[in-house]
């Protein structure tokens, strides 16, 4: 297993669902951002990195 | 076709309890493979082998110990704490390959940790901590039901807890917990997954409202922490709503629960279940304490008989059956993700048998 001690940097995605709505908010570990109402679409975004996470593509 | 999921070698899993482990041979199935626990006479230290004697592959579990070595209950072979054999019945040679496999273990925060894998690649330091099992002030109770269903469909189950509001009703579940959206991190290195929901303004389920004494609506945090593939933690924070954490970060307004499982895979389509309830309040009062040892093992139960049903009625569906996934499934989604990286990750060393 690898700890949580892992070398090197972390890679954190995050998915909020936001309030009120039922859209979902994704933050890559890169910082590129999208938005969608599908979490496996989501996922498929987010694990696509780098692909089509360029910032100025304002991918959502 | 039963529905199973890859297992992910190369790991730590729970095994049993520490309580568990003793001058009684126990036998549990994990990843597959069978294996006998028991402890050393003088030192008590947790000892695992392959639960098959070479012989005639008779269940070691089924046997007996002498001193710190194990001695076929069948013919008499007899396996000291690495594995050897050190006596055959009737002569003096005992061959080369009577060896047992011993397995790495580590007992830690009350729990047994056992590697399934290749042992040169055994790191203790990865094994997460759940240090509220065996701390001073912390009161936990606990069982473990053996689930006949693959250990993928507890992850969801445990992964998406909107499922409270309708298996758990007027347990631990309230209408609040489907409707309140989540947040889901996945931190890819460490292979944890968080998932939470914070209710503002709940009702108070009558699994804590009976055990805290709080009525009337509460502010309800469930911070789900999930190191794959096996420990499971469930931050619980309970207050009357709209009590909050001090700005210092203290928090005497609060109730803490510490909801822990273990999750096993034993054979495909079997998992073991340790579930955990640990409490740092009301820790001197043994009415909350059996309440909440009934109370989640009725809530364990609920889940065992939804998951055994799940896992035989998708031994009937076709091949290539479809799911729909929604909103509430993105941190189950992340970990069948993250588990899949570890079965493949754990598929890679040379052990590899085709």
């Amino acid at each position: 297993m690898n700890g949580p001690l892992t070398q090197g940097p972390r890679e954190i995605y995050r998915i909020d669902w936001l309030p009120g709505t039922d859209t979902l908010h994704g933050t890559c570990h890169c910082g590129a951002e999208h938005t969608d109402q599908d979490p496996i679409e989501m996922w498929e975004w987010m694990l696509a990195h780098p692909q089509g996470h360029q910032p100025q593509g304002n991918s959502s | 076709m039963p529905h199973t999921t890859a297992f992910a070698r190369n790991q730590w899993y729970v095994a049993a309890y520490a309580h568990e482990v003793g001058r009684e041979l126990l036998g549990r199935t994990i990843l597959g493979e069978p294996l006998v626990f028991y402890r050393t006479e003088d030192e008590g230290t947790p000892v695992a082998l392959a639960d098959r004697c070479v012989h005639r592959r008779y269940p070691l579990s089924e046997s007996g110990l002498d001193g710190d070595r194990i001695v076929c209950g069948y013919h008499g072979f007899t396996y000291d704490t690495t594995g050897a054999c050190v006596y055959v019945p009737g002569q003096k040679r005992i061959p080369r390959t009577a060896r047992v496999a011993s397995y790495p273990v580590v007992e830690q925060d009350a729990l047994i940790w056992v590697w399934i894998g290749d042992p040169g690649l055994a790191d203790p330091a990865g094994i997460p901590r759940a240090k509220h099992l065996d701390s001073p002030g912390w009161v936990t109770v606990r069982g473990m039901e053996p689930i006949d269903a693959d250990y993928g469909l507890l992850v969801d189950n445990l992964l998406d807890l909107s499922h409270e509001t309708y298996l758990h009703g007027g347990y631990i579940g309230t209408p609040e917990v489907a409707e309140t959206p989540i947040t889901t991190e996945v931190d890819e290195g460490a292979g944890i997954v968080r998932v939470s929901r914070h209710m503002d303004d709940a009702e108070c389920p009558p699994f804590y409202a009976r055990s805290t004494g709080i009525e009337g609506r509460i502010t309800r945090w469930q911070d789900i922490e999930y190191h794959a593939p096996c420990l499971y933690l469930l931050h619980s924070r309970i207050a009357p709503v709209g009590v909050l954490p001090e700005a210092d970060g203290s928090d005497p307004g609060g109730f803490h629960t510490e909801i822990t499982y273990a999750i096993t895979p034993s054979a495909d389509g079997k998992v073991y279940d340790f579930w955990m309830v640990s409490r740092d309040w009301a820790t001197d009062n043994d009415e909350v304490t059996e309440f909440l040892r009934g109370n989640n093992h009725t809530v364990v139960m609920q889940d065992v008989t939804a998951l055994n049903l799940l896992q035989k009625t998708l031994g009937t569906e076709r091949t290539g059956y479809q799911e729909l996934s929604i909103n509430i499934d993105t941190g189950g989604l992340a970990a069948r993700r993250i588990l899949a990286r570890l079965v493949e990750e754990g598929d890679k060393p040379v052990e590899k048998v085709l």
